[in-house]
């Protein structure tokens, strides 16, 4: 398996310095530096035209200026980038940092949204196909394939951000507008849940009723404004989901899974009283470590109690444990909404990464940053959906019509495990190529995003970098993103080998 | 055939004879693979219903502002600014009188004026004209070289095919976009006309195709009837050509269409940053980034040149889809199954 990493990395970083000259070349080549200074009235013209040629090695000829720049990467591993400076003699590395912290995030969390929907809705129309939902879904991920994305970015900007915002000035929702919303909500469920005529219909007639009383409610109790949980919900909620997933993984009566979940429920109620003060004022730090605890914990919980089965509880209780420690989080979060409206009155942003001079704590910069991240996300994440959803449904019709589906389902299995046991592991192989290819696409689109939404990030970097045919910038916007791309493929590599055995000889 | 056992050997024969024309005349006739696939395709609804939108949106863009030297039909010119009447308002209407509209009506500017008085109409048929350009240039351009480079690669392996890879590998390091905008920078600053953009962007959109193609020469290079081609002493590049290649005309025609919505869609994201189709000149991404802050105030700016991308792009997918459904062989009995959508009830005989 070393081996085998190696090899694949070997390769990657050839590639990779393969792409980095030829680029510089086809950047340096783009066009005239000077343009601007050839044209222009200054008195000093000829002064800022020789600081330009110093800044940017103009004397030099191509390959020393790419060696210059090589060099100047290569120090990175003693502790020490240069990339060059830019056309106007700034260091580019300095510029670099915020830059690529911002818009990592943006593609990071795209794709894991986009990858986890995408695949979700692929396994669900692709086992009922040609269903009513197979074909909304269907005509929807045609739809966004063909949508331009800056296009759409604009549209969520006017409709989403400013519709948002306008309407939390305060939040109302009219009691035939809250029964419409109903019965659009109960049509969608029922078609995503499925079953018999008689169980959709009972599934919208639930829905329908449910809905707009509790939109009401939360009307009544000005929860867009002032959200609030607290620890009786998350016990409750927790529980619940405890008592479902030991119901769904092996049924309620199997106690070595069953009571590690309902342990967990306990610990998420202590840990919630226990970490109240020490969460009012966190850090990404702690909320790092509280996450890997809350895998870790519950998970060795399930491990020493779960004996013949501790695999299942292992699992479960880990799940419980995330989920509740993410309620917990919720809660924090919910807590910090009122003062955070107080700093930021229009919530949804439309410019920017980050609010200048927002001033309060963790969380209201943490809400900030999760605001403005919304809608950008958003963009990216309907795109590459599309594509996900729709070779996962290819992959998973293909797989089904295998020969040891049918084995499994004549064996007696249950529809459930034969899908995700036997069907959808093997779907995923395929998959796992993809989001490499990708992977670089939404970087891609993350340049266009960038553009719409005035983030000062790697996107913003590269396009005005190249317009003033500028190759410090670009060069560095494609060793952060070439790099990311490197190691999320050579992680989909592993993945894919993992799945497959095959892979690894 | 109850009363085969009741008939002598001689009888048998001529019965058999006919029953042999009952056969051929209650069976439909046999059709090449090309005439089913053909078949196969007009049945596709969407894909029917995305060609003729196509067909209607490529002969409206092409004779109404006029292509090059020839002139259109619509008398003005997306050049020329003007004064702006009503503010810039579109004067088309489609909604007839009795549903409160104003009945139908073209009007002088029916998408409308820009801020200067320009006809909007002319400036997003012009657009639109380069888009379908991009279309058929890429198109051709991405697909000969895909196939003929996957195939050539499929067929050699060895250094070539690994080449080929590296090549791909390329375009996961460097996105597709960047490439794009790098090289259209500079297609844009040495000659600035849309062909050179074009070629610029099949020179770039290739790889995908390459790897399918390759993928699928693999397999049927195996193949006895390859083996015999060879034998009997066939040219490489017969081998390729003649009996390789055709094979993979499904792959080949369905990624085709796929590339081309890419590039229509890559096209108008790199005019929209300002590495694509320069100004004077219009664009439909062009429009869209000159316009974008006009949303609010003068939204059909932004409306038209947007949904005019987006229908072209659809059509171009759903065609895409048709034909993948009808060079599928495996959709055959599938099709008869599913359920349609719009499908009225009818009376089912029994078998």
């Amino acid at each position: 398996m070393l081996k085998f990493i190696l090899k694949r990395l070997g390769s990657a970083v050839g590639v990779l310095f393969a792409a980095s000259l030829l680029l510089y070349i086809l950047v340096i080549n783009s066009g005239d530096p000077l343009g601007d200074l050839r044209e222009s009235n200054a008195e000093n013209r000829e002064y800022l035209m020789q600081q330009r040629i110093d800044y940017m090695n103009l004397e030099q000829p191509w390959y020393l200026r790419y060696l210059t720049w090589l060099g100047g990467v290569g120090k990175c591993f003693v502790g020490s980038c240069d990339l060059g400076r830019n056309i106007n003699g700034v260091e580019v590395s300095g510029l670099l940092a915020n830059a690529a912290s911002s818009t990592l995030r943006l593609v990071l969390l795209a794709t894991v949204i986009a990858a986890v929907l995408g695949i979700a809705i692929g396994v669900l129309t692709a086992v009922r196909q040609y269903s009513g939902l197979d074909y909304l879904v269907t005509f929807l991920t045609f739809l966004f394939f063909s949508l331009p994305v800056f296009w759409a970015a604009v549209l969520l900007k006017e409709y989403m951000a400013i519709g948002y915002n306008d309407w939390l000035e305060n939040p109302q929702i009219t009691i035939g507008t809250s029964i419409l919303i109903g019965v659009i909500v109960g049509f969608l469920l029922q078609m995503l849940l499925g079953g018999s005529l008689k169980r959709r219909r009972l599934t919208f007639l639930i829905t329908a009723i449910f809905v707009p009383l509790l939109l009401q409610y939360s009307l009544w109790l000005n929860f867009y404004r002032y959200p609030q949980m607290g620890p009786a919900i998350i016990v409750v909620l927790t529980l619940l989901l405890a008592l479902s997933a030991t119901a769904m993984s092996v049924g309620l009566k199997e106690k070595k899974v069953l009571y590690p979940a309902l342990i967990t429920v306990v610990l998420v109620l202590v840990v919630y009283y226990a970490t109240f003060w020490l969460l009012n004022d966190a850090n990404a730090w702690i909320l790092a470590i509280g996450a890997i605890l809350s895998v870790a914990l519950p998970g060795i919980i399930g491990k020493f109690m779960g004996g013949r089965l501790s695999k299942l509880a292992t699992s479960v209780s880990a799940l419980v444990g995330f989920v509740g420690a993410g309620l917990t989080v919720l809660d924090h979060i919910f807590r910090a909404w009122p003062g955070f409206l107080d700093l930021k009155g229009r919530p949804i942003g439309t410019i920017g990464s980050s609010t200048a001079n927002l001033g309060g704590g963790f969380w209201d910069n943490f809400l900030d940053n999760a605001t403005q991240l919304l809608l950008p996300t958003i963009v990216l994440a309907i795109i590459s959906l599309a594509s996900y959803s729709r070779y996962t449904r290819s992959s998973m019709l293909e797989v089904q019509q295998q020969d040891y589906i049918r084995t499994a389902r004549s064996k007696g299995l249950s529809e459930r495990t034969v899908i995700f046991r036997h069907a959808f592991r093997n779907a995923l192989i395929p998959i796992a190529t993809i989001a490499a290819f990708d992977f670089a696409g939404l970087i891609g689109g993350a340049v266009v995003t960038e553009t719409v939404f005035g983030w000062k990030g790697m996107g913003d970097m590269f396009s005005t970098g190249l317009h003033a045919v500028d190759p410090a910038p670009v060069m560095a916007f494609f060793l952060v993103t070439g790099t990311a791309a490197i190691l999320f493929n050579l992680l989909a590599d592993i993945v894919y080998a993992l799945l497959d055995p095959r892979i690894r000889v | 055939m109850n009363n085969i056992n009741g008939k002598t050997p001689q009888d048998l024969t001529s019965i058999a004879e006919v029953e042999d024309t009952k056969l051929a005349v209650s069976t439909e006739q046999s059709k090449s693979q090309s005439r089913i696939v053909f078949e196969r395709f007009l049945k596709h609804k969407p894909a029917m219903i995305s060609s003729a939108m196509l067909v209607l949106i490529t002969v409206i863009t092409f004779t109404s502002v006029g292509f090059g030297p020839i002139p259109g039909w619509w008398k003005q010119s997306y050049l020329d600014a003007g004064t702006v009447i009503d503010g810039g308002k579109p004067t088309l209407s489609l909604l007839p009188t009795w549903l409160g509209g104003s009945g139908f009506a073209i009007g002088e500017h029916p998408f409308g004026q820009d801020s200067v008085g320009k006809d909007y109409f002319a400036l997003v048929m012009n657009g639109a004209q380069k888009s379908i350009i991009i279309a058929v240039v890429v198109g051709a351009v991405a697909t000969f070289l895909g196939a003929v480079i996957g195939a050539v690669a499929g067929y050699f392996r060895g250094w070539v095919d690994e080449v080929l890879m590296r090549i791909t590998d390329l375009f996961i390091v460097i996105p597709l976009l960047v490439l794009a905008a790098v090289l259209g920078q500079i297609a844009g600053r040495s000659s600035g006309s849309i062909f050179a953009l074009s070629l610029v962007l099949g020179l770039v959109t290739w790889t995908g195709l390459a790897r399918l193609v390759r993928g699928e020469i693999l397999s049927l290079r195996e193949r006895e009837y390859v083996s015999a081609a060879q034998a009997m002493g066939s040219r490489t590049s017969r081998v390729i050509f003649k009996h390789l290649l055709p094979n993979t005309i499904g792959v080949i025609v369905v990624n085709a269409t796929f590339a081309i919505a890419g590039a229509i869609l890559l096209e108008s994201s790199l005019s929209f940053l300002g590495f694509g189709v320069q100004k004077p000149e219009s664009s439909l991404g062009l429009l869209i980034s000159q316009y974008q802050n006009a949303f609010v105030t003068r939204p059909w700016l932004f409306w038209w040149p947007g949904m005019i991308i987006v229908v072209i792009a659809l059509a171009v997918n759903f065609l895409g889809d048709g034909l993948r459904d009808a060079f599928d062989p495996r959709q055959t009995g599938k099709r008869r199954r599913r359920a349609g959508l719009f499908a009225l009830p009818t009376r089912k005989e029994k078998p």
